[in-house]
């Protein structure tokens, strides 16, 4: 890889600081002609996959640096080569100037690179103060000392403007607590390059604000921090500059300042955008209805509400977290038994008392949790999309492996699931991947009503438009949807009705015509009732 | 009463993680009281000594089971290793004629082996303790048969003193040496949980083992510790049997895995690893112990009432844990 692409001018973009003393000055220069971490030529091999490809990173003192790239670029697997994790079978990794091989997490920490993962890696049931010591805890005489580490403990939150209990069991703490918690841990083992994983993808507004407000604070320190986020804003706030990673390769390093979000994700899923906004084609009746609730509710789960999803018709609910969207769902699909009101499937009047109950009548489900509720990690992507089919059959019946190879396949190519082979294991696919495995394994059922619980959460941009991409195919062939997100643009984009709900209760129906805009959801979740 | 201190320690000062040591603790007052008034000479403290005296050995095993446990592991060979050590003890006492001071060490050392060997398969091979430390019981009182299929009696000078000596407390209260040997222990394990790196890495990795790999601990060294720990308390316990049993015999301790890993749940901690404490499971032992005196006090019940009440105990405690779990996660 000769010169990667503009703005990786060796002087990093450093506000002018007036009156500033000189030779700080003159030390950030020096440091920032140096790049405190280089790691050159990575390449990783996984059984099957070539996971990292004559990948370069460079990290400089002092900056924010995003690492981008859709689910399954490599970012993760760069990370956990320089961290130590995973062994490197290519290249070279230099720090501070010297190469460097770490064995494991420790001897990273012990150099300086210390890592916050996407989960929150504490262990819940030790305090605050030991979550941040464990491993390092101050001892006297060979004993703990518990009361220095306590004190060294609230010092060290105090600079985060953390005030917490600190011999609290951290499980008493909010994830974006616990959060802070990894990162105070991570700062405090002399960090000089800081990776934080997806650290932003659980917590609220106001939290990112204060994990950004620390993030600043740290490179004031001069560390260099490797920030990972699906999280486009958040990048174009935080970041100085950024290294794109596709399928295992570098595709550039760029001045965040210089690069627009639609060169970005351009360039991230190797294609100019789709145009989303034409996801359905002209404009269709709706006169067959399929799936029609009246009056259905669960006493303390949702309050009665009508209504009717017709074929081919995408209906999106809208609405806050708790608000009821789930529940509605879970009724639909048999999961939870309904206290009040009917469901009819195509006129006739149906009980669906368990979700094989509503599979029969080719009611499809998936749920938002994927990791708990959907896919068994150490089976096979082809084990993992013929599960429901085969559950529908009995298992008095296997589907013959010929049958199955065929439909998996089929499913594999439609989807685009990468790596395209049925014999990998679920657990090794990246995020989108695996939502992709989910949605194979109802598609294979051939449903009349698809219930999408969140499928777009947590997973990139690129999978994220193919899966909208692929709900306007089905929908188009007849298929009726009914998709919950938590993001209104693409209710938006997608549906051809919105419900809108509010405290458990199903307020408004509004059809999805130009009227129908962001602040339009907004206003009536806002306000209970049709604006 | 009971139910005042509870309501309280939720609202007050008694943080969570102590309110299940805190039950024991008062099932076993309640315990003593309703003995006490139920039986002439129950109310004393030699009654209390004596279920020590009588459980030291189980004391000693509870306490290296409940390392394991921490660390979200089990344990399943402590009763075959400790029928193994007073086998190897009595035998190469009466045969060969070693004295005590080769034979003990001896008898630690290969204790501690095993559970070595063990903790290194259990961590190499990331196989379930379960199943690595139930070839273990296998092959532990497999071995004992090897040295012989009958008693084996112990006329060790040195052994009989340890078995007769009573250690004079204030006002008629003794307890036998074994009692001071598991004290020590108790006190010294309490120590190594709770201030040292190899104690907090066990609650660590117990509580997540990914998140404490990730955390730089040596997990893997901390599990393969623990089972060395409990190696090396069966083998003592074993020391500490032979002691009160006076022979070697491949049918010791049969079953005796399942008493402490009772002692160690009904002392509070969670079968799931990371949340527990030492002082626990010796209220553990002391509640079982208390039920066999109370069934003897009571002289008409057969023993295995002991065994009912054990379950029927297990049972409340293990629905105690899984509602304060519930209520965590919430």
């Amino acid at each position: 890889m000769t010169g990667p692409a503009p703005g990786a001018g060796p002087v990093p973009r450093e506000r002018p600081c007036p009156g500033g003393a000189v030779d700080r000055e003159g030390a950030v220069e020096m440091a920032a002609l140096a790049p405190i971490l280089r790691m050159s030529g990575i390449g990783k091999q996984f059984p099957g996959v070539k996971a990292l490809d004559g990948v370069d990173l460079r990290l400089l003192p002092g900056e924010v640096h995003a690492l981008m790239g859709e689910n399954g670029a490599g970012k993760s697997t760069l990370i956990k080569v320089l961290t130590g994790v995973h062994p490197v079978d290519a290249g070279e990794i230099e720090l501070a100037g010297q190469a460097v091989a770490f064995g494991s997490p420790l001897e990273a920490q012990a150099a300086g690179i210390s890592t916050v993962y996407q989960e929150v890696n504490l262990c819940a049931n030790l305090s605050v103060a030991e979550n941040i010591f464990i491993g390092r805890e101050p001892r006297r005489w060979g004993r703990i000392d518990w009361r220095r580490m306590r004190v060294r403990a609230a010092d060290l939150l105090d600079r985060l403007e953390l005030d917490l209990d600190v011999s609290a069991p951290l499980s008493t703490y909010s994830l974006a607590i616990q959060q802070m918690v990894a990162i105070a841990r991570a700062i405090d083992i002399e960090a000089r390059v800081l990776i934080l994983d997806e650290p932003t993808s659980s917590l609220d507004a106001g939290e990112v604000e204060q994990l950004f407000r620390v993030m600043r604070a740290l490179k004031e320190q001069g560390i260099a921090i490797l920030f990972v986020s699906h999280f486009l804003d958040q990048i174009y706030e935080i970041s100085d500059r950024m290294t794109i990673l596709r399928n295992g390769r570098l595709v550039g390093e760029h001045l965040t300042s210089e690069l627009s979000q639609v060169e970005l994700v351009a360039k991230m899923i190797g294609q100019e955008l789709a145009d989303l906004e034409k996801l359905h084609g002209e404009a269709k009746v709706f006169d067959r209805p399929l799936v029609e609730a009246r009056g259905l509710g669960r006493t303390g789960a949702i309050e009665p509400f009508t209504l009717t999803v017709h074929e081919g018709e995408v209906v999106g609910l809208a609405g806050l977290l708790g608000s009821g969207r789930t529940e509605i769902a879970r009724l639909l699909f048999g999961a939870d038994h309904a206290s009040t009101g009917e469901i009819a499937v195509g006129g006739v009047p149906v009980s669906l008392r368990t979700p094989r109950a509503a599979m029969t009548h080719r009611i499809a489900f998936c749920s938002e949790n994927r990791k708990s509720d959907g896919l068994i990690p150490d089976l096979t992507v082809r084990e993992n999309i013929i599960l429901a089919l085969q559950a529908t059959r009995g298992w008095t019946r296997p589907v013959p492996r010929e049958q199955q190879d065929e439909l998996v396949g089929r499913y594999i190519k439609a989807l685009k699931i990468n790596p395209a082979n049925p014999e990998h294991l679920v657990r090794d696919l990246s995020g989108g991947n695996q939502q992709k495995v989910v949605l194979a394994r109802w598609l294979i059922l051939e449903p009349r009503l698809l219930i999408l619980d969140e499928p777009t959460r947590g997973i990139d941009v690129g999978a994220k438009a193919e899966i909208q991409r692929l709900v306007a195919r089905l929908s188009d062939g007849g298929m009726a949807v009914l998709f919950i997100s938590a993001e209104l643009e693409e209710v938006l984009r997608l549906s051809h009705r919105v419900g809108v709900l509010r405290d458990r209760r199903l307020v408004a129906q509004l059809p999805n015509d130009a009227t129908l805009t962001n602040d339009v959801l907004l206003e009536t979740i806002a306000s209970g009732g049709p604006a | 009463m009971t139910t005042e201190t509870l309501t309280h320690g939720r609202r007050l000062a008694v943080p969570a993680k102590y309110v299940p040591i805190l039950v024991t603790a008062c099932l076993f007052a309640a315990m003593f009281v309703a003995g006490g008034v139920r039986y002439e000479g129950f109310a004393s403290g030699q009654v209390i000594l004596n279920v020590f005296i009588d459980n030291a050995f189980l004391l000693v095993v509870a306490v290296g089971m409940t390392f394991v446990i921490l660390t979200g592991g089990i344990d399943l060979s402590v009763g075959s290793v400790v029928a193994l050590s007073t086998m190897i003890s009595a035998s190469l006492m009466a045969g060969p004629g070693w004295p005590p001071y080769l034979v003990i060490p001896l008898v630690l050392l290969i204790g501690s082996g095993l559970g070595l060997v063990m903790g290194y398969i259990v961590h190499a091979f990331d196989i379930q303790p379960f199943i690595v430390t139930l070839a273990g019981m296998f092959l532990a009182r497999g071995l004992c048969y090897t040295i012989g299929t009958d008693s084996i009696p112990i006329e060790d000078p040195t052994f009989t003193a340890f078995a007769q000596t009573r250690i004079d407390l204030f006002a008629d209260l003794w307890i036998s040496p074994s009692v001071l040997i598991a004290a020590v222990v108790v006190l010294g394990a309490a120590y190594v949980l709770h201030y040292t790196r190899l104690g907090r890495g066990v609650y660590a990795t117990g509580g997540s083992e990914q998140s404490a790999l990730l955390m730089g601990l040596p997990v893997g060294r901390t599990k393969i510790t623990v089972y060395t720990i409990s190696g090396f308390c069966s083998a003592l316990g074993g020391v500490l049997l032979s002691f009160y049993m006076l022979s070697g015999y491949g049918l010791h301790a049969v079953g005796m895995e399942l008493d402490a890993i009772a002692a160690v749940v009904i002392g509070g901690t969670l079968l799931t690893g990371g949340s527990g404490f030492l002082f626990g499971t010796v209220l553990g032992v002391l509640v079982l112990g208390l039920i066999q005196t109370i069934i003897s006090f009571e002289g008409t019940l057969s023993s295995w009432w002991t065994k009912i009440f054990i379950g029927l105990l297990l049972f409340v405690f293990i629905l105690l844990q899984r509602l304060f779990s519930a209520r965590r996660r919430n």
